[in-house]
């Protein structure tokens, strides 16, 4: 028993622990500045259960028993439990919805005696687990429309539930569990679609009114139309892998888009957009004519996903305005520079910029920041913690934290990696896709170039569940490692 | 079984999370270090820089004695948020204020125009000034009342009931003065009249500031580094005055029911030792919560009380004007003390006569000064402009005369450390010609010889001539601070200045001024071992006669010199005269005999009805 247990004390990945620790330590002392007063104290406060760091420091401790406990369960225990888990999980989070108290519209908290539990925070682990056991399945592939719909279905089906308790940011977490699909070999287009979808809308709506200099064009509907030609030219290339196609393609949309800018702004101005739709229609015909004569259907989708593109943009428009109501367009707009709405939909933001970008490049020092103290920040030591960091830490200490998350995420990528098997592999995919998107979304948010979501920043913002989460979350792929083949 | 088909896809996974990595390090160098912006913003967002006021410098009179002080006043203030459910009605009753006036109070608080800085978490400023005992009233039901607070501020206390428009008061500054001089903010005291106002950079000090943190509802959290970056304020300074309040007193006393203007100067040092304007005003009805009331009332009232008579006043000097006219054509050599000039009931030149009393004639210099003959310095005028001594004949002698004059301090401003002197009028050639063509000779404006006509000065002025004779030729300008804590007065108050008469011609002057009190107009002066010297005026005017005194005592080192000056008070010997022997007497010799108490009471007593006019 005791060799057992030195043996897997050693097969541990050191990297991966340090990394945990390091990020845990600072998210800690980030909270100790966020949640603090103003007036001086003596350290030891920061203990003290009054204090938000006391508790966090006491979740803290929780989550390394657990995590200690968990290292003792063998991977094969884990994956045979991964179903009983995963519908366990979800029965929870359901009957959540009905027993939780309203906590600022959201229905998913439950209160056990004076601690209080997000059921969704562990229930990330529970869909990560299940998605890996279930690829991980002997004549799994992901090719069999079967297959994949299953695979949706795992992610979706606790997405929906979360979605019910009113917590979409978190809901949106499991859609980064499709990276992990990607890796494992679903078609790119699908993300594809997905960003270039993004890319439309953001630059169609931010630039729908801003003209050419020399021009009476909006650079809104054009830049759209030139990066569907990108995008698509692009796919042929690296989906279709036929050059022929390719050349043809880039050589007309490339000279024809650039002569008509030059003719337009040096000999005689006309309508340079039409002149990219007919580019574009001309795109379509040639793709057609290229799937009929090469009996190649690759070439009819990227007809179809050119057709969809314009038909996408042009609904963004109509969606803006007439679909999305008031405080959400707002929203949208301040995100996008658009509009000034400091005392509104802005105010979270604006506040949270003030407060990094006064921290300089060295920072004002341990518990001497300002803005979040007096409270300027809200959510200053939950979602928007990462401001406590900029003030206090500066330009310096904010790259190293996000310099350390970022090698966390590597870390956890390269012994996903590792893995013998798919099962292992998937696994550690689910958790770095998982701290990647809630890296992303909530340090985009705080320094302002993504969308108000209020997700977590792992082991930074306060919240037990949320820690303890995902330290499961870790710890499990810790002992998966660990028993991987060929590390004994 | 290891599968490799899609194994290159874990670079894509790896770039894509350094890709964001880069975009948010590039952001946070935006943030942090590549603007300012956001430093400037957190500064102002989280930094309140309270002001510390300091205690505004107290006045003492000559002899040490506090004129002025500070006191502390309590501000009632409020935060919106705490006083639910407060019997409004007891709040008011405690305040002694109407619920009417509370409402609209509550109204003009509440609307951001007028208040900028209504927030519902923080002080808003409820009643100002408050005394000690409307603030002890209060305090009593204070605990009825939560969410009302207290701050302690503090107003101007004075010990006299006399000098106010010397004093002068403050005021909330202006958003004139706020524009010019960044030292002041909206709400900051300044000195508005008086010595509060031309000493005001003396007296204010030096504001202090306290850098305070405040949270996002604008509530205060504490100092900032400990206080590291505040500054002290420095105690504003202390001014010593030239006065002597008692001898203030007296004047005001004396000037009851009266119009005009007494001024006291101790002629070796140019220092004023009292100045009256009379009807004058307690400087207490300036401050405190009635401030603004009383203010209005006194504007309003038609025998100004706000104006200071003694420097803004301009009057004809009448008689008083005379010594200056025997000092001229005696240096000039127009007339030797010996000359002598007839007077057959005035001044007779062609068809035009300018009357004068009943005396002996003809008569030398020092009677005519005694018993104040009009033909005399008529003739004496009559004859400087005619004198071929001047080439440019009577224009040049015209210009000669007013350089004399305005060497004397006429006509100009003296220069006295209180605002809104005037300069008084001295007319020279160019005023005349203007006035009547090149055709106008000595007879044409011969009433300046006996300080009528064109002439007028302010009562500051003819008291200086006083000192000017006292000190036999030289004057210091006179002001009121003789001293100021760690600093100096202004040189101009250090330096003589020298009228162009020499020291022994005013010599003569002076010894026709003490036959005056000997044996002429001023016998009502004649105080047994004091050798006062003086000289009435009776100045006609459109109404009654103003009645004037110039003086000055003893006649060897004298020790002050004295102006009186009474609206419509008839003859010189009527209100000048006395008043003017009495603040000799109670200045040289500290203390007025029982007679002259007796005597001070009647005039004190005696009103001069000035009807229901404008003046």
């Amino acid at each position: 028993m005791d060799q057992g247990r030195d043996s897997i004390l050693s097969r541990i990945d050191k990297p991966a622990l340090l990394l945990y620790a390091l990020l845990a330590v600072m998210g800690w002392l980030a909270i100790c500045g966020a949640s603090h007063s103003y007036i001086e104290t003596s350290f030891l406060e920061f203990f003290s259960q009054d204090e938000r760091s006391g508790k966090q420091a006491l979740w803290m401790g929780v989550s390394v028993m657990f995590g200690i406990f968990l290292l003792c369960i063998k991977k094969h225990t884990y994956r045979n439990l991964s179903g009983i888990i995963y519908l366990l999980m979800l029965a929870v989070c359901i009957i959540t919805i009905f027993i939780a108290k309203d906590t600022k519209g959201s229905y998913s908290w439950i209160a056990i005696g004076s601690f209080k539990i997000q059921p969704a925070e562990f229930m990330k682990f529970a869909t990560a687990l299940t998605l890996a056991a279930f690829m991980g399945r002997r004549g799994f592939d992901i090719k069999n429309n079967s297959d994949f719909m299953k695979c949706a279905a795992i992610i979706v089906v606790p997405l929906l539930v979360i979605v019910a308790q009113n917590e979409t940011g978190s809901a949106l977490v499991y859609l980064s569990l499709f990276l992990v699909m990607y890796r494992e070999g679903m078609t790119g287009i699908f993300l594809l679609m997905a960003i270039s979808a993004v890319v439309y809308f953001v630059v169609g709506i931010k630039f729908n009114e801003e003209m050419f200099d020399n021009l009476s064009q909006a650079i809104g509907p054009y830049a759209v139309t030139v990066l569907i030609q990108l995008f698509s030219i692009a796919m042929v290339k690296f989906w279709c892998k036929n050059n022929r196609t390719f050349i043809v393609l880039l050589a007309v949309n490339l000279a024809t888009t650039l002569a008509s800018y030059w003719i337009a702004v040096y000999l005689i101005e006309f309508n340079i957009l039409t002149v990219q739709y007919l580019l574009l229609t001309f795109d379509i015909a040639y793709l057609l004519i290229r799937t009929r004569l090469n009996k190649e259907n690759k070439n009819l989708w990227i007809a179809i996903y050119i057709v969809g593109s314009i038909a996408f943009y042009n609904s963004c428009e109509y969606v803006m305005h007439n679909v999305l109501e008031k405080h959400q367009r707002t929203r949208i707009e301040v995100l996008l520079g658009l509009k000034d709405d400091l005392a509104g939909a802005g105010y979270n933001v604006h506040q949270s910029k003030i407060a990094i970008g006064s921290g300089g490049f060295l920072g004002k020092g341990f518990l001497n920041g300002t803005q979040t103290k007096l409270k300027y920040v809200p959510e200053q030591d939950t979602d928007f913690i990462f401001c406590t960091i900029g003030e206090e830490q500066g330009f310096l200490g904010s790259t190293f934290v996000l310099t350390v998350f970022v090698l966390f995420i590597l870390r956890l990528v390269k012994l996903a990696e590792r893995q013998g098997d798919i099962f292992g592999r998937v696994f550690g995919y689910a958790l770095a896709s998982i701290f990647f998107f809630h890296f992303t979304i909530n340090i985009g948010m705080v320094i302002g170039i993504m969308p108000v979501i209020g997700i977590p920043l792992p082991f930074f913002s306060y919240g037990g569940s949320s820690f303890l989460g995902f330290s499961i979350l870790l710890f499990t792929f810790l002992r998966i490692d660990a028993d991987r083949d060929g590390a004994r | 079984m290891k599968d490799y088909t899609y194994d290159k896809r874990k670079y894509i996974m790896a770039g894509t999370v350094l890709f964001v990595l880069a975009v948010y390090v590039i952001q946070l160098f935006n943030l942090q270090i590549n603007s300012d912006e956001y430093k400037s913003k957190a500064d102002s967002n989280a930094f309140y820089k309270k002001t510390v006021y300091p205690a505004r410098g107290l006045m003492y009179d000559r002899n040490g004695k506090l004129v002025v002080y500070n006191q502390p006043s309590y501000d009632i203030t409020f935060v919106p948020r705490e006083i639910k459910g407060i019997d409004t009605l007891e709040l008011c009753k405690a305040l002694d204020i109407t619920l009417e006036e509370f409402d609209a109070r509550m109204k003009v608080i509440k609307d951001k125009r007028h208040n900028p800085g209504y927030s519902q978490y923080t002080e808003q400023e409820f009643l100002t000034q408050l005394s000690g005992e409307e603030f002890a009233k209060f305090q009593e039901k204070m605990f009825r009342f939560p969410g009302f607070y207290v701050r302690k501020r503090s107003i101007r206390q004075y010990n006299y009931k006399a000098a106010g428009v010397l004093l002068g008061d403050i005021g909330e500054v202006s958003q004139k003065r706020i524009d010019k001089d960044p030292y002041y903010r909206r709400g900051d005291y300044i000195g508005t009249q008086g010595l509060e106002s031309s000493y005001e950079e003396v007296l204010r000090g030096k504001k202090g500031v306290e850098v305070l943190l405040r949270d996002a509802r604008g509530r205060i959290q504490g100092k900032y580094r400990n206080g590291e970056l505040d500054t002290l304020a420095e105690r504003g300074k202390d001014l010593t005055l030239s006065l002597d309040i008692e001898l203030q007193e007296l004047g005001e006393r004396l000037m009851k029911n009266k119009i005009g203007s007494i001024v006291a100067i101790e002629p070796s040092t140019g220092e004023i030792l009292c100045m009256v304007s009379a009807p004058s005003y307690d400087p207490a009805l300036l401050t405190g919560r009635q401030r603004g009331k009383n203010h209005q009332l006194l504007s309003k009232n038609k025998n100004k009380p706000l104006l200071n008579r003694a420097i803004m006043g301009t009057y004809p000097p009448g008689s008083t004007f005379k010594t200056s006219q025997a000092a001229t054509f005696l240096q000039e050599g127009i007339i030797t003390p010996e000359t002598a000039f007839p007077c057959s009931g005035g001044f007779i030149f062609n068809n035009f006569k300018l009357g004068c009393h009943a005396h002996s004639s003809p008569t030398q210099l020092k009677p005519a000064i005694a018993t104040s003959c009009n033909a005399y310095f008529c003739w004496g005028l009559h004859r400087m402009f005619g004198s071929s001594k001047y080439k440019g004949g009577t224009k040049e002698a015209m210009d000669r005369w007013r350089d004399y004059m305005v060497s004397m301090g006429f006509g100009y401003k003296l220069g006295i450390d209180l605002p809104g002197e005037v300069r008084g009028m001295i007319p020279n050639a160019d005023y005349y010609t203007k006035h009547y063509g090149n055709y106008w000779r000595a007879v044409t404006v011969i009433s300046i010889a006996i300080g009528q006509g064109e002439v007028t000065l302010t009562p500051l002025q003819i008291a200086n001539l006083g000192a000017t004779i006292a000190n036999r030729g030289t004057y210091i300008p006179p002001h009121i601070v003789k001293g100021i804590e760690d600093g100096e007065i202004d040189s101009l108050y250090l330096t003589p200045k020298s009228t162009m008469v020499t020291p022994r011609v005013y010599q003569q002057i002076a010894e026709g001024m003490r036959e005056a009190v000997t044996d002429g107009t001023c016998r009502a002066a004649n105080i047994p071992g004091l050798d006062v010297c003086g000289k009435t005026g009776t100045a006609q005017n459109k109404g009654r006669d103003h009645s004037a005194f110039m003086g000055f005592a003893p006649m060897d080192n004298p020790k002050i010199a004295v102006a009186v000056y009474v609206e419509n008070g008839g003859f010189g010997a009527t209100f000048g005269v006395p008043i003017g022997a009495l603040l000799m007497e109670k200045y040289l010799t500290g203390t007025l005999s029982p007679e002259s108490e007796q005597k001070a009471k009647d005039i004190q007593n005696r009103t001069i009805y000035y009807g229901s006019g404008e003046r």
